[in-house]
């Protein structure tokens, strides 16, 4: 028998919310990749030490809504080669691949950048199924993260087929079916209907959650509220993931609200809440405003939301969503280059460069907007830091982010530089709190692995993949944040201080639900009337997934 | 990377005098990567390719296993491990090394290409660069509204072909995907579209067209921008026009009229405008057309991709290195330029020392200058049977075929990506499995530990 080869994180002043470790100096013991109880037996020694004193130690950071695999991303590197050659260059090493950045870095350079930032989990908020072979095959070339990714459902014919027969059972079972069949994470919802609807007319799209969507006679809120308790009734990790309709639209906080009482009963998430909370009307900048006191109030008073931000930062990037009647708004508004893609039976998908200019009313209150869903959800355990990466702005500028909720001076200054009337149209100048360390380990960590169902990830208790992330204290957190002393993932050094030391591939996680099998001879019947490959060929093999996980479903 | 989705389905060894039946094989003769093949196997042949067409049944039926060395330097056999030691000798020992080819390898080899060009720091290119390339330019330069196969035969009452000729080039493009599917909004198919032939000449396709205009050669251009100017009610000069284009300005206010009445008009576009006077001029101007119909009723657009895999070539080049074709490693990060680092045009130039192809055949296809300096420098090729390629190659790979002998994945020209189903084994290595005996060796000269 070998011995069990033991790594110590020692004396590291540790941040471990699930734990109700709060800033206390303790050791964390490693074995075959997991964080183990300190051994009983004095006489072990470990093969390795990390000397963490005086340094923070955290779980591995988890992106849980970012774009960075699958037919739309690649789609965005290949059509923006200008942000690239003007971007950082990533030079190939003994150790590591060449890339590209710009707003989509290139497959090696997402892997890289995230661990060299201390993140070690990253979830794909939107695959189309016809696309999900292609979102592994990146997965392979996306080092240094365990990845996932979300699966498109809010415009499928099944679902809105099944929803129109009134035949829950079938849906269900189809949710079940569609996740297993593409090794997927969870359903996402992009515009429930709306993308139906744009296939279909000029400019089309859904105006509210009670307009029917032609050919199917249903509404986005039976969409919503349907896969809503299907996924719920199965038991997924993460049952249903939201991008509502009508978004960046002023006025649409409402519709945001009613998708939050249409999820009455079921745990939901809403994705980017910062783009679905405007107040205003009929589509006019001038009475653009903040409604995040309002939504906030829902989320506050109803455990079983959840959100994530999607923060804006001011600078060039490129909006990529599977909400195609979207991208054709934002292809008008900016006037650039525009991608649009129709997946048959499926989805959609917009892809357009955008710049957020902090002279800009609109721009400079959707940046309120969202520190102002940071500061106004009362339970850090229940809102996410994201920027919706690349559509808010890069996942790199999570430390400015840290930054700005963590030192409420900074932020004033910042907000100074910002177009005057924003301190007029949102709450944000008269909001002075102030979020801890431990409080921003909840919001990149330990809360959205609680919200995603991740039960090894987002903290460091017995048990948990010993994803660690070791920070050097400074008093600007963004320095703090933005170059980690020591990156380990899944028990193994993959950074030290911004440099690349090993290149794991991670694991694909993915779900594996149980469901009503009967129910398949109907779906294949649908499917082989309409779609333009074979039954046989769809599912994604499990040789695609490399190494993988199954997260097994809530009790 | 790991091997285990191109070995997962590797074909089964065949049982002497068995029939086999493989169901639902994909054929990669060209971009329509048909899934639903159904292939009879005796022995080491196909006997049958249910539901092929002339391409795909000649593509199936007349493969078999050759008895030819899978290695050869300097034209005589040499053992495989010769070959990958002095394949990866040439590449690290190349100033300017080039990696090409690839469109009729599965995405899983073409990983490792790419792989070896950024160790090699040298450059990476594909069939793209000389077939549709300039979509590629134009894409970057306009976007593209676009749509997945399967939406055409379920909503396109508008089918454009432009200088396209997809009854030869792509056998079932018509019954599969455009013209003949009774699609969910078209019950009776055929009859519920309207089918526009533009091109230069009247091609076999054609007859397929409720309406055919013929252009005059190298026009498309101005073709494309009159009715551009129709789309947005700008009034033009019939004689100009017609001068112009050589087709009438009734013909074009009348297709336009067409074009905005339809529900979903889509325009495949082939070589026919990309490889003509004004290249990715062309297919911008086409693409912004296609855009501005979006005005006004739904409109999409798609090349006809004509090899097997080149659409997942261009998608492994960019995600592995943020451009599609036409990538220079040698600063050591990836650079992207169109004319100087596309294969033709750098051999043309001289430039390169040293040169791996993969699944093509320059020394058939380039120029006399381009041809004249690659048979100058080193050459390691790989393909599946001998080409003048190949004879002229230093080290030249007898490869198994994919789709037949070997599985992985392959991306249809809508970019919708597929496995294969091989039929039966090859006597030689696959693509992949010599390109990352190559990469190995590559990086222990390179000190690479990745």
């Amino acid at each position: 028998m070998t011995a069990i080869e033991y790594t110590k994180v020692s004396q590291g002043t540790v941040y471990d919310p699930a734990n109700r470790v709060d800033g206390q100096v303790r050791d964390l013991w490693i074995a075959e990749g997991r964080i183990v109880a300190t051994p009983t037996d004095p006489d072990v020694r470990p093969a390795r030490v990390i000397d963490a004193s005086g340094l923070v130690v955290m779980p591995g950071g988890i992106d849980m809504h970012c774009h960075i695999a699958g037919p739309k991303v690649n789609v965005a590197r290949k059509m923006r080669p200008e942000e690239k050659r003007k971007g950082e260059q990533i030079s190939g090493t003994s150790n590591t691949h060449s890339g590209t950045m710009g707003s989509v870095p290139s497959t090696f350079a997402t892997g890289y950048k995230y661990a060299a930032l201390g993140y070690t989990t990253a979830f794909d908020a939107a695959v189309p199924p016809l696309g999900a072979r292609h979102a592994h095959e990146e997965f392979d070339d996306t080092p240094c993260l365990d990845k996932g990714f979300y699966v498109l459902m809010g415009n499928n014919h099944y679902v809105m087929q099944s929803l129109q027969r009134n035949e829950p059972q079938k849906l269900k079972a189809f949710i079940g079916w569609l996740l297993a069949a593409t090794k997927g994470f969870a359903p996402k919802l992009v515009n429930p209907g709306g993308v139906e609807v744009w296939k279909s007319h000029q400019a089309g799209n859904v105006s509210g959650l009670d307009q029917a969507v032609d050919h199917f006679n249903v509404t986005p809120r039976q969409i919503i509220r349907g896969v809503a308790q299907a996924a719920n009734e199965l038991g997924l990790p993460h049952p249903v993931h939201i991008h509502c309709n009508n978004l960046g639209m002023p006025g649409n906080w409402e519709t945001t609200l009613e998708t939050m009482k249409a999820l009455e009963g079921f745990g939901g998430h809403i994705t980017h809440a910062q783009f679905h909370s405007y107040g205003g009307g009929d589509g006019d900048e001038n009475t653009f405003n903040s409604k995040v006191i309002q939504l906030a109030d829902y989320v506050n008073t109803h455990p079983n939301m959840t959100v994530d931000v999607g923060q804006v930062l001011f600078g060039e990037t490129t909006s990529m969503t599977g909400d195609g009647p979207l991208g054709y708004f934002l292809s008008k508004v900016y006037g650039g280059k525009w991608f649009s893609s129709d997946t048959e039976m499926e989805s959609g998908c917009g892809i357009t460069p955008i710049k957020y200019k902090n002279k800009s009313l609109v721009h400079a209150l959707q940046w309120a907007i969202g520190l102002e869903w940071y500061l106004l959800v009362e339970d850090p355990w229940r809102v996410v830091m994201s920027t919706d990466h690349p559509n808010g702005g890069s996942f790199l500028a999570y430390p400015q982010i840290i930054r700005l909720l963590m030192d409420c001076t900074y932020r004033r200054d910042i907000l100074k530089t910002c177009h005057p009337m924003v301190r007029e149209r949102s709450t944000l100048w008269d909001l002075d709190r102030e979020y801890t360390l431990n409080e921003i380990a909840i919001i990149t960590r330990a809360g959205p692995a609680r919200i995603l169902g991740l039960k090894d990830k987002g903290h460091l208790g017995p048990g948990a993949d010993a994803d660690i992330t070791i920070y050097t204290p400074h008093e600007n957190k963004e320095i703090m944040f933005e170059m980690p002393r020591v990156v380990i993932k899944a028990g193994q050094v993959i950074v030290e201080q911004g440099e690349i030391r090993h290149t794991p591939i991670g694991k694909t996680l993915h779900v594996d639900p149980v469901y009503d099998h009967e129910v398949e001879p109907d779906i294949q019947q649908w499917f082989e009337k309409y779609y333009s490959i074979r039954w046989r060929n769809y599912p994604v093999d499990i040789s695609y997934l490399h190494e993988s996980a199954v997260v097994p479903p809530r009790v | 990377m790991t091997s285990s989705s191109i070995d997962a389905n590797a074909a089964t060894v065949s049982i002497p005098g068995e029939l086999k039946v493989i169901q639902d094989a994909t054929c990669t003769f060209c971009g329509c990567v048909c899934d639903d093949i159904d292939l009879t196997v005796k022995d080491d042949h196909i006997t049958e390719a249910k539901r092929a067409c002339v391409l795909g049944k000649a593509w199936f039926l007349n493969h078999h296993n050759d008895g030819r060395a899978s290695c050869h330097i300097g034209g005589k056999p040499a053992s495989l491990e010769e070959g990958y030691d002095l394949a990866a000798k040439i590449l690290t020992e190349g100033r300017y090394p080039i990696v090409y080819g690839l469109s009729d390898s599965p995405c899983e080899a073409q990983r490792v290409a790419v792989s070896i060009a950024d160790w090699i720091k040298g450059t990476i290119d594909t069939t793209t660069s000389v077939c549709h390339g300039p979509s590629g330019m134009a894409f970057q330069g306009v976007g593209e509204v676009t749509c997945s196969l399967g939406e055409v035969a379920n909503r396109g009452d508008m089918i454009i072909f432009w200088g396209a000729n997809p009854a030869e080039s792509h056998p079932r493009h018509f019954t599969r995907y455009s013209l003949m599917p009774k699609g969910m909004f078209l019950p009776n198919g055929r009859k519920d579209r309207t089918c526009v032939f533009v091109d230069v000449r009247k091609t076999k396709s054609a007859k397929a067209a409720d309406i055919f205009l013929q252009i005059k050669p190298r026009k498309d251009f101005e073709a494309l921008w009159s009715l551009r100017a129709l789309a947005k009610g700008i009034e033009l000069e019939p004689e100009l026009v017609l001068r112009e284009t050589g087709v009438e300005l009734s013909a074009w206010q009348d297709l336009m009229d067409r074009m905005k009445a339809a529900k979903f008009g889509v325009i495949f576009f082939g070589m026919g405008l990309t490889m003509t006077r004004g290249k990715h001029a062309n297919t911008e101007a086409l693409l912004a057309l296609t855009r501005d119909m979006n005005a006004y009723t739904r409109f999409a657009a798609k090349p006809n991709r004509g090899h097997g895999n080149v659409s997942g070539a261009d998608n492994v080049v960019s995600w592995r290195t943020g451009y599609p074709f036409g990538v220079n490693h040698s600063r050591g990060y990836p650079r992207f330029n169109p004319g100087e680092y596309t294969t033709s045009d750098t051999l043309a130039n001289g430039e390169a020392d040293a040169a791996m192809t993969i699944a093509c055949d320059p020394m058939a296809n380039f120029s006399q200058p381009a041809r004249e300096h690659l048979a100058s420098i080193p050459l390691i090729s790989l393909d599946t049977k001998e080409t003048p390629t190949t004879r002229a190659a230093t080290v030249a790979f007898t490869v198994a075929t994919y789709g037949i002998n070997t599985g992985g994945t392959v991306y249809r020209m809508d970019d919708v990506p597929i496995p294969l189903r091989p039929a039966f084994r090859s006597p030689h290595p696959s693509d992949f499995e010599v390109l990352t005996a190559i990469e190995e060796r590559v990086k222990k000269i390179l000190g690479i530990t990745e």
